[in-house]
């Protein structure tokens, strides 16, 4: 093999350049001692020590340190830029639904025989929340395999339960790393985890920490034991926020549906279709269903405590309601009295059914409340949709 | 959560007095706030707080507290409507 390129159009990319071919761990050296490479881009760093073949090192690992069970991955406590991106993609698509770190023990610091365990989901999200939180602690980290799902919904499935606990502490060999018998499982857990199902499973008792990782330093610094705030769930104007954008990338498939039924029954009239008619009606039966959209699913988390009412779909209406009305007045003296009633309702039952399945993503509310709130809520907007759409074909034909 | 309140009189949370022994492990795991414990007695003080987690029951040592858990979800109640209860899941990944 060359060690130097011999046609000097390699650079200027004429010609094939020998070294472009060139895969393996070790930079190619072109010239020895010198980083510089053929053909523009620098070469990257060589493999690190860690990497082993097979395996693909997480760039949060700072080295393995030696245990009585074997090697441990010491993580960094901070979180880097591909950590934040993936976070970003995870808060607003599909991505979330397979972003996981591998079930198995971690550690953060210089954690001994005697150092907290605390049990995580294996969530990525759920993961790095913990691990930022615990700088300048000594502590072991247990992930369970959660299937990538975050704690609380994990224990609701029944997949963050006693026995995977159970599973997890023995396949780790947690009992040879620690001397004491105790592990800290986040409060939320206890939706699916039964803590003496762990310890007669186990031996390990369970203390309950705090609902929130953030607290989990002033919870270690008062003798694992959290205050009445660290047990209590909030939902914060910035929590329900945070919820927002996958709330929206969950609607575009069904959005496209919407705007091809508005397209057709916008079209339909007196000369059976009209594309006229079903592109200028359309437009605003379009801004009505964005309206909806956006009063349902933006502004009803953002204004939850504010909207009358407890019921979602009630909140949601109102919501819609008003959207629906700044949309008639954006068109006033386009649409007929009809066409006007249509589009107020539209935006009104889009918005209040789309505030109806946020309650899933609260953490509030009682699946007994959801259920009574649907069974009256569903069969109203069935009725208001079915007005909606005999108002919006009628008044073409009417008109 | 103060400020967030959802329907009254629906939770499906029983606590039996006479079956507490006042270990107050439902006031360490509830996240709402819903028990008390005073002179050795868990109490309901906040029944409408209770959003059935399940967290209670799965813990207390004395199986005074039943609930009937679950998500409280409307894509998962249509779906238990639709398929029955075993088969519904809360579609692609709505809500947890």
């Amino acid at each position: 093999m060359n060690m130097t390129p011999k046609n000097e159009n390699c650079s200027t990319g004429q010609e094939p350049c020998s070294c472009e071919t060139q895969a393996g761990p070790q930079p190619f050296p072109m010239h020895p001692g010198e980083d510089v490479v053929c053909c523009g881009s620098p070469v990257r760093p060589p493999s690190s020590t860690l990497e082993r073949p097979g395996y693909r090192l997480w760039h949060f690992v700072e080295e393995f340190v030696e245990t009585p069970a074997g090697p441990v991955p010491r993580v960094k406590t901070s979180l880097a830029r591909p950590d934040i991106l993936a976070t970003a993609l995870a808060r607003m698509s599909s991505f979330r639904n397979d972003y996981k770190v591998e079930p198995g023990l971690y550690c953060v610091g210089r954690p001994g025989p005697d150092s907290a365990v605390l049990v995580s989901a294996n969530y990525k999200l759920s993961f790095d929340a913990l691990r930022k939180e615990l700088s300048g602690l000594d502590a072991w980290i247990l992930v369970l395999d959660t299937r990538g799902i975050n704690v609380w919904c994990a224990a609701g499935k029944g997949l963050f339960c006693a026995p995977e606990v159970i599973r997890m502490v023995k396949l780790s060999g947690l009992e040879e790393v620690v001397r004491h018998r105790n592990i800290i499982l986040p409060q939320l857990s206890a939706t699916g985890v039964s803590a003496r199902d762990v310890e007669k499973g186990c031996g390990f008792s369970v203390t309950w920490g705090p609902v929130r990782a953030r607290d989990i330093r002033g919870f270690i610094r008062a003798g694992m034991k959290a205050e009445f705030p660290m047990r209590r769930v909030t939902f914060t104007f910035a929590e329900r926020l945070l919820l927002v954008p996958v709330e929206l990338f969950l609607l575009i498939k069904p959005t496209m549906w919407a705007l091809l039924a508005i397209f057709v029954l916008s079209g339909l009239g007196v000369g059976f279709f009209s594309f006229n008619a079903a592109w200028l009606r359309g437009f605003m039966a379009v801004c009505a269903l964005g309206a909806g959209i956006f009063a349902g699913a933006v502004l009803v988390p953002a204004l939850l405590p504010w909207l009358p009412g407890r019921a979602f779909s009630l909140k949601g209406a109102i919501a819609g309601l008003l959207g629906g009305a700044g949309v008639v007045l954006a068109f006033w003296g386009r649409a007929r009295g009809l066409e006007d009633l249509a589009l107020v309702l539209f935006a009104g039952v889009v918005s209040s059914y789309l505030a109806m399945n946020f309650t899933g993503a609260t953490p509030f509310t009682s699946p007994s409340g959801v259920e009574k709130e649907m069974r009256r809520a569903i069969p109203l907007q069935a009725a208001a949709l079915l007005a909606t759409i005999l108002a919006w074909v009628g008044a073409s034909f009417a008109g | 959560m103060d400020t967030l309140r959802y329907l009254d009189n629906v939770a499906t949370l029983h606590l039996d007095g006479e079956a507490c022994v006042g270990c107050g492990e439902c006031t360490l795991v509830c996240p709402h706030g819903v028990f008390e414990v005073n002179e050795h007695k868990a109490a309901l003080v906040d029944l409408g707080g209770c959003m059935e987690c399940g967290a209670c029951a799965n813990n207390c040592p004395a199986s005074a507290i039943t609930v009937s858990p679950g998500v409280g979800c409307a894509v998962y109640i249509i779906q238990t409507w639709i398929k029955g209860k075993e088969r519904a899941t809360c579609g692609g990944g709505e809500c947890c």
